[in-house]
């Protein structure tokens, strides 16, 4: 029988495999921040460990950085502390660093693969749930835990079970308007947060392939949304093109390209569970809830709880509309926003801020709202200010800042207000998530931009 | 991690149930950068009540933590592990503990024991009366022993087998290094690496 790729990866990882006990897997890249690192360092100081393979590991700060005023000492005592360790552990087990201030600086998901160090075949590894945007590469790419973490830092490896897996067949052609961030909002919809649970997901199909490497890693980021914790899919020529240019591209590429074409899953491989999307009918997504799968097309209105027959997900649905502030019946287009969020390891790339400045250019944003632009990296930022970008957001009306993770999480000084609503194009519309009582949509950049200019919840097609 | 077969010591009686990993280390103290230090924040609000059992005097040097059922609910925080070997503590016995908690605890090095509650019940008053009696917990044997009594507890083989040789998960891993070498060597040469820096 054949292998599916998350097979075929995990295999080609395995350095101890006993009976009854988890296989030791080895990690081709480590990526590190300040959260959740400090802790594994100390670890490893504590037992006089060191780090194994330096030179597969790298370092970047992003949660908690600030996005304005970047020259200057950082104000938060404990942001301060967590960046100021973090930079200290690097210097101490010699792993490069990339400091605020530092072109590739930037959300961790956004570096590796813009330095050319994500790749297919690979396992990668990070101390943050959104690592499985990587696997966009064909790479096999989950979220671990501190402990977790200083276990690679001192073994460059990590005992783990073998997770089920799970196709997801996108076919057909996406409407205009219709973005990969609709792609994976549907999906979510459809399983439910917990449905990916145990499995590493592939997507598969037309509509996948049709994707950008860019939009292919906004479906892989949400991956964790829908409970799994490594979602990816198979590299092609577009993969290929996209590292070739980048700094860490194999010397040799060519033998690097003989193997990557050996990534797919093989016709007769058996996946666990198939889940099949039909992307014709797909329309622009947004949340109406307090959990990423609770969602529904741009057109629809707010759904009433009393028509949901599982008592669970009623009383769920009931508690998110209480803290959303919203009513039964009520347009979803109609929903006016204070916000508007563009950014995150989900969709602050370049392309993102280009489709978003495509339908900003000539155009204000609403008097109603403030619009915040936070590109993934300082490289995203400068490539985006050669294009111009950053003019047109600015002319609009936006704020244009530095690069971090700003108002995906909240930790930052980018954080909403109690009762403050915002469309974000990031990926988690928990109670609290971008600042304590604040009201998340979860959007694409398209919608972000049609509503910043509108003021309430809209698409490009409502302009 | 520290070789674990045979403790003597003496023990703190803390008479209450549910003691949940927010007791044992709240929130505040979480935002620390390193895995140690964390004493200070050990059931920090009782700690304030100058007449509870770890201020007082005659506890100050117990290694042994003897608590009533549920110990360790709650959130999964490493900390609350941390926390109490900070302060000093080897051993919590105790009639049920969390799961989460007793995994992490064997996995950091603290010995959580299970006894049934009325061998707490006699051992409360047993520490209540004299302080210094001095408590033995044998990992080998598996038995916990104080003046004339002696009792058995179960604790797994695999668990015990990995305090006695003191092995943390990293420390299990490193003795496949010759394993993970081997790997290395086998590695395609064209896989990324991040030194030295490209531009
Ligand atoms: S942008 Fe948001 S989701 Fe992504 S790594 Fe940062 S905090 Fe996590």
């Amino acid at each position: 029988m054949g292998k599916t790729l998350a097979e075929k990866i995990w295999q080609e990882h395995v350095v101890r495999q006993v009976s009854g006990e988890p296989d030791l897997l080895y990690i081709d890249l480590h990526l590190i921040h300040e959260v959740t690192s400090p802790q594994a360092f100390d670890g490893l100081r504590l037992a006089n460990r060191p780090v194994r393979r330096p030179d597969l590991t790298i370092a970047t700060e992003d949660h908690n950085v600030p996005t304005q005023n970047i020259d200057q000492p950082i104000a938060d005592p404990v942001s301060k502390l967590q960046v100021d360790t973090l930079r200290a552990n690097c210097k101490e087990f010699g792993v490069r660093i990339h400091s605020l201030g530092d072109a590739e600086q930037g959300i961790v998901h956004v570096v590796g693969p813009q330095l050319g160090l994500t790749q297919p075949g690979m396992t990668i590894v990070c101390g943050d749930s959104h690592t499985s945007t990587h696997g966009a590469f064909g790479a096999l790419a989950f979220g671990i835990g501190t402990s977790e973490v200083e276990h690679v830092l001192a073994t460059q490896t990590l005992p783990l079970v073998r997770s089920k897996t799970m196709a997801i067949n996108v076919e057909g052609t996406l409407k205009p308007g219709v973005t990969a961030k609709d792609i994976i909002l549907a999906i979510i919809a459809k399983i439910g947060t917990g449905g990916g649970q145990g499995y590493v997901l592939e997507y598969r199909g037309s509509a996948i392939r049709a994707l950008s490497m860019e939009a292919r890693m906004t479906v892989c980021n949400m991956s964790i949304e829908a409970g799994a914790r490594a979602g990816l899919i198979a590299p092609d020529e577009k993969t290929y093109e996209y590292i070739k240019a980048k700094p860490h591209a194999p010397e040799d590429f060519d033998a690097a390209v003989t193997y990557w074409s050996t990534l797919f899953s093989d016709a007769d491989a058996q996946f666990d569970v198939e889940i099949d999307i039909d992307a014709n009918l797909l329309e622009p997504f947004v949340t109406w809830g307090t959990n990423p799968a609770q969602g529904l097309p741009l057109n629809a209105n707010v759904p009433n709880p009393a028509d949901i027959s599982n008592p669970e997900e009623r009383g769920a649905a009931e508690r998110a509309l209480a803290y959303m502030g919203l009513t039964a019946g009520t347009p979803l287009k109609e929903i006016a926003i204070d916000t508007v969020f563009l950014g995150s390891c989900t969709n602050g790339r370049i392309e993102d801020l280009r489709s978003a400045a495509k339908i900003l250019d000539g155009k204000k944003i609403s008097s109603t709202l403030r619009m915040l632009v936070v590109p993934g990296s300082a490289r995203v930022r400068l490539q985006a200010e050669s294009e111009g970008l950053d003019k047109v957001f600015i002319a609009a009306g936006a704020e244009w800042r530095n690069a971090g993770c700003s108002m995906c999480l909240g930790m930052n000084p980018d954080q909403l207000a109690v009762g403050e609503r915002s469309a974000s194009t990031s990926n988690r519309n928990f109670e609290g998530r971008q600042g304590k009582g604040g009201r998340t949509h979860l959007v694409s950049p398209l919608v972000a931009a049609a509503t910043a200019i509108r003021g309430t919840l809209s698409s490009p097609a409502d302009l | 991690m520290e070789k674990f077969i045979t403790h003597v010591g003496t023990a703190i009686p803390l008479r209450r149930s549910n003691v949940d990993t927010d007791q044992i280390i709240p929130a505040v103290y979480l935002k620390r950068v390193t895995r140690s230090g964390f004493e200070d924040g050990l059931f920090a609000a009782w700690r304030k009540d100058p007449e509870f059992v770890l201020n007082q005097e005659k506890f100050r040097d117990a290694t042994i933590l003897v608590a009533g059922p549920d110990f360790g609910t709650g959130s999964s925080r490493e900390h609350a592990v941390w926390a109490l070997q900070n302060y000093g503590f080897k051993i919590v016995i105790s009639s049920r503990f969390a799961d989460i908690f007793r995994g992490n605890s064997l996995k950091g090095g603290l010995l959580t024991v299970i006894l049934p509650q009325d061998v707490i019940e006699s051992l409360w008053v047993a520490i209540e009366e004299d302080s210094t009696l001095l408590i033995t917990v044998d990992l080998e044997a598996r038995t916990v022993s104080y003046g004339d009594v002696c009792v058995p507890f179960e604790l797994d083989d695999y668990s015990r087998w990995r305090l006695i040789e003191g092995l943390d998960d990293i420390g299990l891993t490193l003795k496949q290094t010759d394993s993970i070498d081997e790997f290395e060597k086998i590695r395609p040469s064209y896989k990324p690496v991040t030194l030295p820096i490209r531009g």
